[in-house]
């Protein structure tokens, strides 16, 4: 499924509420300008499981980590900071 | 307080407590934290924070089956468990049985990159899991300003942890919240701002390099409340807060008796001993009998089916006890029948706040009829002198309050040091002086009542005597010079009996010389009166012959006038001289 240079990106959000909205879209746009065809994002609702922002030391919504590649990264706001954005996910523009 | 002055309609609605069973403080707070409300503890690091908060959640659990929510900013949830093991919590039975949950949550502001806006809601959600899953009635939070280190926008922070607290109260949890003690503020972030219905505040001072952990209620919000500093202690049983400060002088006096153990001494004293809940001072010079005298004391009191706690400052126990032996107290028996309990410690081992909570919890766990504490001028070394006054103060306050008898002993300075160095006579009911005083190259021991509150007491300075049945008060030998003792008793009493002799044979003599002087008399006068009698015989004889020779002379005349034929007949009577004597 992922390929060896491919991003594995985890967006954390808690309903559908303005941030997590925002993050989505945000997320979405600056993978599809610097990262075509190289990333996968799986958005994960912490309303539907709560558990998983304990397993995963979710404090802050919303909250973005790289899986892939390693070391894992965390972002964390709407993402509307492009550039701090890039920089969180040690993205070099292309 | 005022509640309990006025009674109070069950109508009207007051705040409901939830008991922390940290013992003290549920009696300061009045029944405990707010129910329902979160409570900001605070204090500098190392003051024992987490363990206040564990204990809350931990007897929750297990004296209220209130299942808590452990939320850790700072350790994890193995360290936690181990901290708290030492006071033989079992948290991990209770995380098992679903009774208590720990969330640890790991914030690094080196790890996290911030782009844009964000809320907390991550931590309501987790939160909020933790408390639905195990249906928790407590929460922790401790401590939350870590936070303010690991994310960057302050005011955020800010504004999400009012809505924080306003959420846990609407979530019906009673809460505590830690907080790290900042400069001339409780907290370091001011979070007094958002949680503001009861902020406790944990102390640890450290005077001359003793420390003492101290707790104070700042404020509570709809509840009467202790406003003073109370000392607390930490040890492997838990944490104790003393809720003694002073309190009013309202103890009913006793007229009940207890013996002192020294049969002669409760002569003294009325021939019944000190009353029940009086508190005693022995004081003396070292090596003057005062730990035997307490050691009596606490033999007698165990004899009587009572209960005593022996605080040992100096000695341990099993010296104390060799040493009583050797004078026939046997103090191990009432040991092994749970009537005495030694409770040793050096003053130096900690501060004297924490001495007192310690004595304070041994004497509710122990309930004794009477406590000895030997010496108490040891506390001296554990605090400056007023200090060690207002502790005497408290402790026996507390002491009398339980209607407990007190002996404490206190060395002196010097043999007749009147004035005790933490002048704590004047608390005292009963005042035992004991002197070693030197006299003809001896040391001699004494003992005298200097005072004993309500009771006809002997004014007499009596000797004793340690012997192998323990103490015994010599008979009084008053001399010229006061009262004897040893050699000196002895020699007086031989002089006095030489005098005695001396005086006997004296008398004797004096009888003797008497009646020599009598026979003396007797024999001039039969001598006298024999001179008398031949002084007699003469004069008569004189008489005699005196009368013959007139009788001649006028015979004699008669004849010589007859022949001078001068008218003078010898048949006329011839007149007789006047003063002639009459036969």
């Amino acid at each position: 499924m992922t390929k060896h240079d491919g991003y594995n990106l985890r967006l954390y959000v808690a309903g559908q509420t303005p941030k997590s909205i925002a993050a989505i879209a945000n997320l979405k746009k600056i993978c599809d300008q610097h990262l075509p065809g190289r990333y996968e994002i799986e958005i994960i609702d912490l309303m539907k499981d709560p558990a998983l922002a304990v397993r995963h030391q979710i404090v802050a919504i919303p909250t973005l980590i790289r899986q892939l590649p390693e070391p894992l990264k965390r972002i964390i706001g709407d993402l509307s900071n492009t550039e701090k954005v890039l920089v969180g996910l040690d993205i070099r523009p292309t | 307080m005022a509640n309990k002055a006025r009674a109070k309609p069950a109508d009207l609605p007051s705040i409901g407590k939830s008991a922390t069973g940290i013992r003290g403080l549920d009696e300061v707070t009045h029944g405990g934290l707010p129910q329902g409300r979160p409570t900001l503890l605070c204090g500098s690091a190392g003051c024992g924070k987490t363990l206040f908060a564990m204990t809350f959640l931990y007897n929750g659990v297990v004296e209220h089956n209130e299942p808590g929510v452990f939320l850790a900013f700072e350790e994890q949830p193995e360290d936690l468990i181990k901290n708290v093991g030492s006071l033989n919590y079992d948290i991990e039975k209770l995380i098992a049985e679903k009774k208590l949950a720990i969330d640890h949550v790991e914030i690094e502001r080196t790890k996290i990159a911030e782009s844009g806006e964000y809320d907390l809601e991550g931590l309501f959600i987790r939160l909020g899991y933790a408390i639905d899953s195990i249906g928790a009635k407590r929460v922790v939070v401790d401590t939350i300003e870590t936070l303010f280190s690991g994310l960057e926008n302050e005011q955020l922070l800010r504004s999400e942890l009012r809505r924080l607290f306003e959420w846990l109260k609407s979530k019906g949890v009673t809460a505590i919240i830690t907080g790290e003690r900042g400069e001339g503020t409780l907290t370091r972030y001011g979070l007094e701002e958002y949680v503001a219905d009861c902020v406790i505040l944990l102390d640890n001072r450290v005077h001359d390099q003793l420390s003492t952990r101290r707790l104070r209620i700042v404020k509570y919000r709809g509840s009467a409340h202790g406003t003073n500093e109370y000392p607390f202690i930490i040890d492997e049983q838990g944490i104790t807060v003393m809720p003694i400060t002073s309190s009013g002088l309202m103890h009913a006096a006793s007229t009940e008796r207890l013996p002192t153990g020294i049969p002669d001494l409760d002569q003294m004293l009325e021939g019944k001993g000190y009353f029940k809940g009086s508190s005693i001072l022995v004081s003396g010079m070292a090596g003057s009998g005062k730990s035997t005298m307490a050691a009596h004391f606490a033999d007698a009191t165990c004899a009587s089916g009572h209960r005593c706690i022996y605080f040992a400052m100096e000695e341990s126990p099993s010296q104390i006890m060799r040493n009583m032996r050797s004078i026939g107290i046997d103090l191990q028996k009432w040991i092994d029948k749970k009537l005495l309990l030694f409770s040793a410690r050096r003053p130096s081992l900690f501060g004297l706040e924490t001495h007192l909570a310690s004595m304070y919890r041994d004497v509710t766990d122990f309930d004794p009829a009477a406590v000895v504490i030997d010496p108490m001028s040891a506390l001296t070394g554990a605090g400056a002198s007023g200090d060690v006054h207002s502790m005497v103060l408290r402790l026996v306050d507390f002491l009398k309050s339980r209607n407990v008898t007190a002996l404490f002993t206190n060395l002196g300075v010097s043999s007749e040091n009147v004035t005790t160095e933490i002048q704590i006579s004047s608390l005292m009911d009963v005042w035992l002086l004991l002197y070693n005083r030197e006299s003809n190259g001896e040391h001699n021991r004494q003992l005298y009542l200097l005072k004993s509150r309500g009771m006809a007491h002997s004014n007499q300075v009596r000797e004793f005597i340690l012997s192998s049945e323990g103490i015994k008060l010599r008979d009084a030998y008053i001399g010229p010079e006061g009262v004897l003792t040893g050699s000196a008793r002895i020699a007086q009493e031989a002089k006095d009996g030489a005098a005695i002799l001396v005086r006997e044979q004296d008398m004797e003599r004096r009888s003797r010389e008497l009646e020599r002087k009598r026979r003396e008399i007797a024999a001039q006068i039969e001598i006298l009166q024999a001179q008398l009698a031949s002084e007699v015989a003469e004069a008569e004889l004189l008489n005699r012959e005196g009368a013959g020779r007139e009788d001649q002379l006028a015979a004699d005349r008669v004849a010589m006038g007859v022949s001078r034929q001068a008218g003078a007949r010898p048949d006329r009577p011839v007149p007789k001289p006047a003063n002639k004597p009459k036969k």
